[in-house]
């Protein structure tokens, strides 16, 4: 028993360490994809230079997170067979053909329009051109949503029965669009553009700290400050949706957020800050407001919400947890408000480009959108155990029968390899982004890459890029 | 009359695999030969005739990895865990070399260390799949739809020679590849590496088939029972024919025809292993039907698989045809 367990946290801290690392490169490649597409639009519709230097620029930058992606998510398909082969085998007939259209959908992309998006500019017109880039875009959102399907299909299953202890799907539209699919969806692509937009303005905080203020680096900087201003308030009413649905569907998880024990009648207060202990079945030094929790999670003045009590012992989630992971992407949430706020009123007064202490803040708020989305997926993973497939399969049966000795080698491997390789490939994301858009001479640019043919090289996204990584 | 579903996602699984050892094959090979070139122009030449094609390569054992856990689940969560610290191992392998292959091209200072990495992943990769292949081969002890075995049930003489045997022939593959994309004094060393290097392939088939035919006696009455072997003579038979061929190729200069002739080995050898095999996905008792998802999974990813699997191959081959010819150093490097 005792070798089960362990071998049980082995094969999940190898999980949230290896799909930790991924979820960062696609959320880059999702957020950029979609700016590249909004620069391209405003090329050609005004003629600036600014807006195709910028394009050239964070298309380079795409094209290392793309390639950064691709590598990590190889491991993530061999993962659910090595690590968890009880999963793949009661639930693999859902999970498993979602997972393969989601493959299928991003090779579709890769062998259409990233090599013309990447490499193109000089084989095709600038209509065509922008197809591809809307089209590379559109095929990012598509990989979330086949990913985000499968995922929330295991949070809130439906459209299937069980056949000798196996899942066996009936209905690929039910299975699909699940009670919390839509939120989730929604949730992430909007999660995506803020880590896009964080990264763009932190950057171009950067430069203008440094004296930097071209045309290309004012620009992003107004641009990332916009799409944070709007972006953030949105975000935070489509989590609260999300909240309403998870309360519904899981509420033992909203328990566990809010390190909520009893179900308290006539209105539920809300913790701000505190510790959840599970032994002892209370959240100390907390720090309340009678009525918030109602009105939040509920929108009445006393609606009711189920305690941990309510739940047996072994179908809690870890508070301690969920409760911290929760607040930290809150946290960073009222942040970014903030930093859109202040944003337009110095906007307002015409001191955007020349505020040093606002460009800090900027710069100090570049991770906030990964920290985030990593927090925010802690909390709804870690919110929906001890399940897998919620109510159905429970994670400790889902883990392969492996030793812990196998787990615990295997992870530390993934850790010096994954430190190594990704740890390289963010250095050069940072590198590229320290040189700065006006630093690229677009010309020059087509010029390295026009040798290239688009026949082939998209599937090298990385190649797009030819800046020395070490000097 | 309803489709036989499992039959034909085994065709479709088994093309992707076969796809992956005819064009990863040589690419790894690439990194096998690359200590014994010098540092400044060939390595070079070598990257550039692979560097178009190398990543699409791969997507074969992504889609294959994707698609073995959509239709036919039970082999993907039996297999994996039977073979976890290879799979695990080749894994980080691929991502070295990849990551490698790209950096290589940025880097100045640290190019030594890049170059380095490549030829480690790739030669991990390459025998853990070795190792992989004869773990399949050899059996795996499944009992009630699960993995029954011990951590280290694959390693064996067996499975190790396996993994040997296929980074040969990934070298000797790499070898043709070189003597058809490249010409002058690379391609003069390479060609002369033709002959020994088909020699050792064409021992390593034969000891893995001999082996494979002794130890297992369900193998032995595939081969031989009834008039089996008859139907299945042409196998061995074409192989003795093609080393051969690549004897004369050597010897009379002709470019193309080493490399097809081990390509068609290949192809033969991975003829062999499905004839051992079949109807089995994992050996000795899974077979397709046993290892299969329900019906609505299988058809549900046929569809996409159905639209999109065109589409790759005829890319792919696209993108071989625009690449065709000879690499030289100092050409427009591909990076």
């Amino acid at each position: 028993m005792l070798e089960t367990s362990d071998v049980l946290v082995l094969a999940r801290l190898q999980f949230a360490f290896t799909i930790a690392i991924h979820i960062i490169f696609p959320a880059i490649s999702i957020g950029l994809a979609s700016y590249c597409v909004v620069l391209e639009g405003l090329w050609l519709r005004t003629g600036k230079a600014v807006y195709r230097e910028l394009l050239f620029f964070w298309s380079k930058i795409f094209a290392v997170g793309f390639g950064m992606g691709v590598v990590s998510g190889v491991v993530m398909a061999y993962e659910f067979g090595a690590n968890w082969s009880g999963f793949s085998r009661i639930a693999g007939s859902v999970n498993g053909p979602l997972l393969s259209y989601e493959v299928l959908t991003a090779f579709f992309l890769e062998a259409g329009f990233l090599g013309i998006m990447l490499f193109g500019w000089k084989r095709v017109g600038a209509r065509l051109h922008f197809l591809a880039t809307c089209l590379v875009a559109l095929g990012t959102l598509f990989s979330t949503f086949w990913i985000l399907a499968s995922n929330s299909w295991m949070q809130t299953p439906q459209g299937f029965h069980l056949v000798d202890g196996r899942i066996v799907p009936l209905d690929w539209l039910q299975i699909i669009f699940n009670p919390s699919f839509p939120f989730r969806l929604v949730h992430m692509s909007i999660a995506a553009f803020i880590v896009g937009a964080t990264i763009v303005g932190g950057g171009a905080a950067w430069h203008l700290l440094h004296g930097r203020s071209g045309e290309g680096i004012r620009k992003s900087f107004s641009m990332a400050a916009g799409m944070i201003l709007v972006a953030a308030p949105i975000q935070m009413i489509a989590g609260d949706q999300h909240g309403l649905n998870t309360r519904e569907y899981q509420p033992a998880k909203i328990a566990a957020i809010e390190g909520l024990w009893e179900t308290e009648r006539g209105g539920t207060a809300l913790n701000l800050v505190g510790w959840p202990d599970m032994r002892e079945e209370r959240t100390k030094y907390a720090v309340s407001v009678p009525h918030l929790g109602s009105l939040i999670l509920t929108h009445t003045w006393s609606g009711e919400i189920r305690g941990l009590k309510e739940f047996a012992p072994e179908d809690r989630p870890d508070s301690t947890i969920v409760f911290w992971s929760f607040r930290i992407m809150v946290g960073m949430a009222l942040l970014m408000l903030l930093l859109g706020v202040l944003g337009l009123i110095l906007r307002l007064r015409n001191r955007l480009y020349d505020t040093r202490w606002f460009q800090v803040f900027a710069l100090a708020m570049g991770p906030s959108g990964v920290i985030a989305l990593i927090a925010g997926w802690i909390t709804t993973e870690v919110g929906r155990q001890p399940w897998v497939v919620y109510g159905v399969l429970r994670t400790a049966d889902a883990v392969s029968p492996l030793s812990s000795q196998q787990v615990g080698t295997s992870l530390l491997i993934l850790i010096v390899v994954y430190l190594l390789v990704f740890g390289t490939g963010a250095y050069y994301i940072l590198k590229l982004m320290a040189k700065g858009p006006d630093a690229d001479d677009p010309a020059a640019d087509v010029e390295r890459n026009a040798g290239k043919s688009i026949a082939s090289l998209e599937r090298r996204p990385m190649s797009r890029a030819t800046d020395p990584i070490d000097e | 009359m309803t489709l036989d579903l499992p039959t034909i996602w085994a065709g479709i699984i088994g093309l992707g695999v076969f796809l992956y050892l005819l064009l990863d094959g040589f690419d790894l090979g690439i990194g096998l030969l690359f200590p014994f070139f010098d540092r400044e122009g060939e390595r070079e030449v070598m990257l550039n005739t692979v560097a178009p094609v190398w990543d699409g390569n791969e997507t074969w054992l992504v889609l294959g990895g994707a698609c073995l856990y959509g239709v036919f689940p039970v082999a993907y969560s039996t297999l994996l865990p039977a073979v976890y610290l290879p799979v695990i191992a080749m894994l980080c392998g691929l991502i070295f070399r990849g990551v490698a292959f790209e950096i290589r091209a940025k880097a100045r200072r640290t190019q030594n260390l890049w170059d380095l990495a490549f030829i480690m992943g790739s030669a991990t990769a390459a025998f853990c799949q070795g190792v992989i292949l004869g773990t399949l081969l050899q059996g795996i002890k499944i009992v009630d739809g699960r993995f029954a075995g011990d951590a280290f049930d694959w390693v064996s003489p067996f499975s190790v020679f396996c993994g040997l045997g296929l980074l040969v022939t990934y070298a000797t593959l790499g070898c043709g590849w070189l003597v058809l994309k490249t010409e002058g004094d690379l391609q003069r060393r390479t060609r002369k590496l033709l002959k020994p290097a088909s020699l050792v392939m064409l021992a390593v088939i034969g000891v893995i088939s001999l082996w494979t035919v002794i130890g297992q006696p369900a193998v032995a009455h595939r081969w031989f029972g009834g008039h089996n072997f008859v139907y299945f003579a042409p196998v061995p038979l074409l192989v003795l024919g093609c080393v051969i061929g690549i004897f004369r190729a050597a010897d009379t200069g002709h470019e193309a025809r080493a490399f097809v002739l081990m390509e068609a080995i290949i192809f033969l050898g991975y003829s062999g292993l499905l004839i051992s095999i079949f109807p089995n996905i994992v050996p000795p008792t899974l077979s397709i039907w046993d290892a299969s998802a329900p019906r609505s999974s299988q058809l549900f990813v046929l569809v996409g698989a159905l639209i999109i699997l065109p589409i790759i191959l005829v890319y792919t081959a696209f993108a071989y045809w625009v690449f065709r010819g000879k690499v030289r150093h100092g050409d427009e490097g591909y990076h």
